[in-house]
């Protein structure tokens, strides 16, 4: 099994969408595609999975209310309740409406800022991690598809040229 | 191209027939150029008046709060009109990337980074004044829900100030992961761009590793659609519960249930014209008209009227509620506003908010870029004036005559103030960091359907 892979680089958004279909329809498996921007039908042309990010930033959310809930049953009615201008102090849900206001805001609290974190260790984004689409033009017009070098690497290469790709090279992928 | 379609009625809001490279080109020539003369004379005023400021917030905090003018009877003035003012100034940002978003409105593109980066340039000086005023800033962490033995009592979660303290910090953070988020592409594309290593060095830890892969682009524009969903109601809640601050207080002109959509119309209101004011000078000192164009600006106009229209109702309602409620110290505060020693704030009030924006249904005016500019001033004018007569006219004349009295700043309320404002144009200004102007990966996806070369195309191609 090689570990040879080709990369097509293309100039047009549209080009490589429909580039994406054919390759995949040739029954090659596309490693990667770098783009400037969201294409959007990219995912689904490439078969990606969707992404469950959303259901985790619900729960994320759900963990704020219970957070904001616990942390001020606790501040305000069991561990040192007080009269403030005649409210309840000894009962979470009679002081409640007092409390919305706080829980709306952890709940977005978590859910945002859990959410992002997610995504930024998901697709390995931090400070000081190095940049890995293969060439620089891919952030600003061009866009390059990474697909694997089956058993025929001209049956390959025709093909991609017939999508309109402008550039093909091989590359050594190292794992 | 028929995925790109869009209706030919709609204008197009990208011009001088751009392609995607010349996007990139046009997106960072701000962030590699050098800067001009005018830059800095600009720069240089607001540094001044932040320095300025700075000094006066330091003579404050060595020598205590009685070098404001405040008094026994009026106890908050200057400062917290600063702060909802600078609080509302920043709901635009979130407000047009994120309900912008929502509601799919494609113009939002080439405005929300730069109002994102507003949004939160604003926030920061709104969180000033409270710290200001606390006096002993250094205990200002007594805010956080800490126990008792590290100073004061558990915080009071029944109190609007403390619900200002989250929503507050959490908007701020918020919007700061989201602008962040929205700006690892644009700082991707100029590390990949950058020559010098140094530079080169920077945008690499800036772009967090972005290399832009479909998967991650997936991510992305969920975690930005849910990141709009959540900001939403988050920005209406940031002004709601400022607004609770004096709606949940006993004080005539102040208890009254219509604060919170009155505050929020508000802060629309001035946040919009604040991003008015900004992007008319940005568009021509960085040479950014094919990307921000009159059409933007006259929308922009238009939300305008409608919230200082809206704005305009909010007061004649809180009127007329004040003479239905047959509440005679509701009635004397609306009367005092409108009729006492402070008319003049009131009717400037009145003049800026609720009279200036009716000139915006003339399409001669709305596309006028300097009558939009000297607008979106007399708005933010209109909008300080509001909290003021709102703040001040309301406790200057409470239930004691004999503690009637008036307000009058010292030099240290207003130092704060045009330091708070210079601190802002500081940050707005200064050149070489980030490409705040636009999103340049938001802009190449509407390229197609409303770039002015593609909307021709297919006008041919159908003829």
């Amino acid at each position: 099994m090689s570990n040879k892979v080709l990369h097509a680089v293309y100039d047009d958004d549209d080009t490589l969408l429909h580039a994406v279909k054919e390759v995949r329809a040739g029954h090659y498996h596309i490693e990667e595609v770098f783009t400037p921007f969201p294409v959007h039908g990219l995912d689904k042309a490439m078969g990606l999975e969707p992404t469950r990010i959303a259901i985790l930033a619900f729960i994320y959310g759900c963990i704020g209310l219970t957070v904001a809930v616990l942390m001020m049953n606790f501040i305000m009615i069991e561990d040192w309740p007080q009269d403030i201008g005649g409210k309840p102090s000894f009962s979470y849900i009679e002081n409640m409406p007092a409390f919305v206001p706080i829980m709306f805001e952890m709940t977005v609290f978590f859910a945002a800022h859990l959410m992002v974190i997610t995504f930024y260790l998901r697709s390995k984004l931090w400070p000081f991690k190095e940049a890995e689409n293969p060439i620089p033009a891919t952030t600003d017009d061009k866009f390059l598809m990474e697909v694997a070098v089956g058993s025929d690497q001209k049956k390959l290469t025709a093909l991609l040229k017939k999508t309109g790709a402008i550039d093909i090279t091989v590359q050594e992928k190292q794992e | 191209m028929a995925s790109h379609y869009e209706a030919p009625i709609r204008r197009p809001l990208v011009t001088g027939e751009k392609s995607y490279h010349d996007v990139t080109l046009d997106v960072v020539a701000p962030v590699e150029g050098k800067a001009n003369k005018q830059w800095w004379i600009v720069f240089s005023i607001a540094l001044a008046a932040f320095g300025w400021g700075l000094g006066c917030m330091i003579y404050t905090i060595s020598t205590g709060i009685g070098t404001w003018g405040l008094n026994k009877t009026v106890g908050w003035a200057w400062d917290i009109t600063n702060f909802v003012w600078w609080v509302g100034i920043g709901h635009a940002g979130t407000l047009i990337s994120a309900v912008l978003l929502l509601f799919r409105q494609k113009w939002r593109m080439a405005i929300n980074r730069s109002a994102e980066a507003m949004t939160i340039f604003s926030v920061i000086q709104a969180g000033l004044f409270p710290i200001i005023h606390m006096g002993r800033p250094w205990l200002a962490y007594w805010v956080l829900p800490i126990p008792n033995q590290f100073g004061s009592l558990w915080v009071n979660f029944n109190s609007p100030l403390l619900w200002d303290v989250f929503a507050i910090s959490t908007y701020l953070s918020v919007s700061l992961v989201f602008w962040w988020t929205g700006l690892l592409p644009d700082f991707a594309m100029i590390r990949d761009r950058a020559i010098k290593p140094f530079q080169k060095k920077i945008y690499g830890i800036l772009s967090f590793g972005w290399s832009g892969r479909a998967k991650d682009w997936q991510r992305f524009e969920e975690v930005s659609l849910v990141l709009a969903g959540l900001a939403t109601p988050l920005v209406l809640s940031v002004h709601t519960i400022v607004s609770f601050d004096f709606a949940t207080s006993v004080i005539p002109g102040w208890h009254t249930t219509i604060f919170p959509p009155y505050f929020v119309a508000g802060a629309i209101f001035s946040g919009f014209a604040m991003v008015n004011t900004l992007l008319i000078i940005m568009r021509k000192v960085c040479n950014l008209e094919n990307y921000i164009t009159v059409q933007h600006i006259e929308l922009m106009n238009i939300v305008i009227m409608i919230t200082g229209s809206i704005v305009g109702v909010a007061y004649i309602t809180e009127l007329f509620i004040a003479w239905y409620s047959g509440v005679e110290y509701e009635q004397y505060a609306f009367l005092n506003r409108a009729t006492g020693p402070y008319w003049w704030a009131y009717w400037a009030m009145m003049s800026c908010n609720v009279f200036s924006p009716q000139f915006m249904w003339f399409k001669k005016l709305r596309t006028s870029i300097m009558f939009s500019f000297i607008i979106s001033i007399v708005v933010n004018i209109g909008m300080w004036f509001e909290r003021f007569v709102i703040i001040v006219t309301s406790l200057h004349r409470d239930y004691l005559p004999s503690s009637w009295t008036m307000f009058s700043p010292t030099f240290v309320d207003i130092g704060i103030f045009i330091g708070t404002i210079g601190f802002f144009f500081v940050l707005s200004k200064r050149r070489n960091f980030y490409p705040r102007k636009i999103s340049k990966a938001e802009v190449k996806t509407i390229l197609k359907s409303s770039g002015d070369n593609y909307k021709k195309l297919r006008e041919d191609a159908h003829e």
